[in-house]
């Protein structure tokens, strides 16, 4: 029973990086309908940005909240001169899918090619402290990020809710052309939404390398683990995002402990996408969200 | 008569003979090599052949059907397996047989992973795919004992694919020869696929899926077959990789999710849709380490991703949709000069019907 929770926390922490990363895509899908492959990739070249920062002395934090805002710029800078190369109203997203292939592998190369191909360690933004409650050991950092996640979600939920820039960008993803209409900048729009998935991007990132070496296919796995996180929940929801995340998290820890999955910790990931996909491809949030626009 | 506007009044006759022509002269030119190029080489054409089939069933399934794959590398792979797997347990066995193996294997398996498509649209099977190309590496290293994992897997000593004394061939232009003959079966097939009754289907769903659905196309199962169709041929060339090979070895390593976009750069190169272009795409692809310098190596997957970004801005259908663009600007030119004006409706020749870009779908 220990040993059960001690894996549903522990689930719960990589869970929250899972979920992380997925809301960076689902607000790029909300935002524009399209599925960003470099996710990934984008996160570990900003993380290793911020590693390079710690290597030269700056404190974790900073050079963390550098590599998000590092993440922003990426994010703006991608959107502006590629994706938005392609949104004619004939253009396919497969173009676009396309296009982010590229980026994937671009970035994917870019990094040892600048950094080396030996990986590096990533200091822990919360220490290595651990709280014991009954039994169950619950490090800091466990509690750190799922802090970091909660409050990710609040922050999102006031912008989305409360903000005009929130407003602009459930306007633009009801509706593009209307949007235009009355006289939103829906370029700029659909770049900082880019910009904001590419920053929370970022700071999973630097959460997944003070886990494991940071090296250039750091987030590929993870990438995955969001994928499905995303699927799960519904790629249009960030509800479904966090919980997706969580769910799979717990999921990845727990069949562990099945001999078939030892090892192999992308088959019940692999296998539940399929399932998703095939009996409630809109996730369980999805239909939701998309009556709510 | 002048011999321009003869040429125009014709041009239908012309564009098919010029086609006869052209594809002899690709197989004469392909029968040649081998003896023109030392053995290395020739292990070098075989690689091309094997990811240019690989490219080519991404051809099938982006370029004539819409949809995506992340992950022909893991069909490849289990193309290359099987063939290493079967021939090192089992040295009777010939080695064109595990061909076939790894071709229904790799079938089955697209078919499986294709299944999504039944249900939804658009970009999950994307999603689907990378899961595939990183899950195929995974199940790699699991299952070390059979693949070898990152240490790798070949065959007995001295066991290859080596020529019988009665062609008089050496092992290298054997291996090549024998290759060429399958590939070329593929390519026919292929051509065959396009212009069937499932092709034509294919690209009515590529067009627009509902349109086609509501003309009585099966959309399901055409995707579905595409997809497995697709999966095949990739499986047959990651066989054809190791037939090719003067020693024959697989590593985990050489399977990794690069290798699946590997596939898709030599095919937005050659051309998604068309049928020579991905062995073009792949020739690039196979080719491009030769140019960079040894010291920078590093920066082959660089320049890989930057040209598929590159060709998907300028020019997303390729080397051969520019040279079709370029023909059909040259019979313009020619019908000008025979004074029968551009565009009079002679343009009945496959070349604007088929300068089918990915992007030609509505969003």
């Amino acid at each position: 029973m220990e040993l059960f929770l001690q894996r549903l926390i522990d689930g719960l922490a990589v869970g929250a990086i899972y979920a992380s990363l997925a809301l960076g895509l689902v607000i790029i899908y909300r935002s524009s309908g399209l599925i960003n492959f470099a996710q990934g990739e984008m996160a570990m070249f900003t993380t290793y940005l911020a590693w390079m920062l710690v290597d030269n002395g700056l404190s974790v934090w900073l050079a963390t909240s550098a590599a998000m805002v590092f993440g922003f710029v990426l994010g703006v800078l991608v959107e502006r001169l590629l994706i938005a190369q392609f949104s004619g109203p004939k253009e396919s997203p497969l173009a676009i899918v396309i296009v982010t292939i590229g980026l994937f592998l671009f970035f994917n190369g870019l990094a040892p090619w600048i950094w080396g191909t030996e990986g590096k360690s990533f200091p822990n933004l919360f220490g290595t402290g651990s709280v014991d409650l009954g039994g169950v050991t619950i490090k800091v950092q466990t509690l750190g990020i799922v802090g970091v996640l909660l409050a990710e979600v609040v922050l999102f939920y006031l912008m989305f809710q409360h903000t005009k820039l929130g407003l602009s960008l459930r306007a633009v993803a009801s509706n593009r052309e209307s949007s235009r209409l009355v006289g939103l900048r829906v370029g700029s729009i659909l770049a900082v939404g880019w910009g904001i998935a590419a920053m929370v991007g970022a700071l999973s990132g630097t959460f997944v390398a003070s886990r494991i070496d940071l090296t250039q296919n750091l987030m590929q796995v993870v990438l995955i683990y969001a994928f499905a996180a995303a699927t799960l929940g519904g790629f249009d929801s960030p509800v479904g995002a966090v919980v997706g995340g969580i769910i799979i998290g717990v999921v990845e820890q727990m069949a562990q402990y099945v001999d078939l999955f030892d090892g192999f910790t992308l088959l019940p990931v692999f296998l539940l996408i399929l399932v998703v996909l095939l009996v409630r491809p809109q996730g369980l949030f999805g239909r939701a969200e998309v009556s709510r626009v | 008569m002048s011999a321009a506007s003869w040429a125009v009044e014709k041009r239908p006759t012309l564009v098919k003979v010029g086609r006869w022509v052209g594809w002899i002269g690709i197989i004469a030119v392909g029968l040649y090599l081998p003896q023109a190029f030392p053995p290395f080489r020739v292990g070098q054409f075989n690689t091309i052949m094997a990811y240019g089939l690989a490219a080519l069933g991404l051809a099938l399934l982006t370029g004539f059907n819409g949809q995506i794959s992340i992950g022909h590398g893991a069909f490849f792979g289990i193309g290359a397996y099987t063939t290493v797997i079967i021939v090192g347990d089992h040295p009777e066995f010939p080695w064109l047989a595990t061909t076939a193996v790894g071709a229904l294997l790799a079938f089955a398996v697209g078919i499986v992973v294709g299944l999504p498509a039944l249900r939804i649209r658009g970009l999950y099977l994307g999603v689907v795919t990378l899961a595939l190309a990183l899950l195929f590496r995974q199940a790699l290293e699991k299952y070390s004992d059979l693949t070898g994992g990152s240490q790798g897997r070949g065959v007995p000593r001295g066991q290859k694919f080596s020529a019988p004394d009665w062609t008089g061939l050496a092992n290298d232009q054997w291996r090549y020869y024998v290759i060429f003959v399958i590939v070329v079966g593929c390519l026919v097939l292929s051509r065959n696929i396009v212009k069937s009754r499932m092709g034509r289907a294919a690209v009515a769903i590529r067009d627009n899926e509902t349109a086609a659905e509501v003309l009585g196309v099966n959309v399901a199962r055409t995707k579905v077959l595409m997809f497995g169709v697709s999966a095949m041929l990739a499986g047959i060339g990651g066989s054809l990789l190791v037939i090719g090979s003067p020693i024959p070895r697989v590593s985990a390593n050489s399977f990794t999710i690069v290798l699946s976009i590997t596939f898709l750069v030599a095919l937005v190169v050659g051309g998604a849709t068309s049928i020579l272009g991905p062995i073009i795409g792949a020739a690039f692809v196979v080719l491009l380490p030769e140019v960079v310098p040894h010291e920078q190596q590093v920066l082959t997957p660089v320049i890989l991703g930057a040209v598929l970004i590159a060709l998907m801005l300028v020019a997303p259908d390729g080397v051969v949709g520019l040279s079709r663009r370029s023909a059909s600007w040259a019979w313009r030119m020619l019908a000008r000069a025979a004074d029968t004006g551009p565009d009079t409706g002679l343009e009945t020749g496959d070349s604007s019907k088929e300068q089918l870009q990915l992007d030609s779908r509505e969003s």
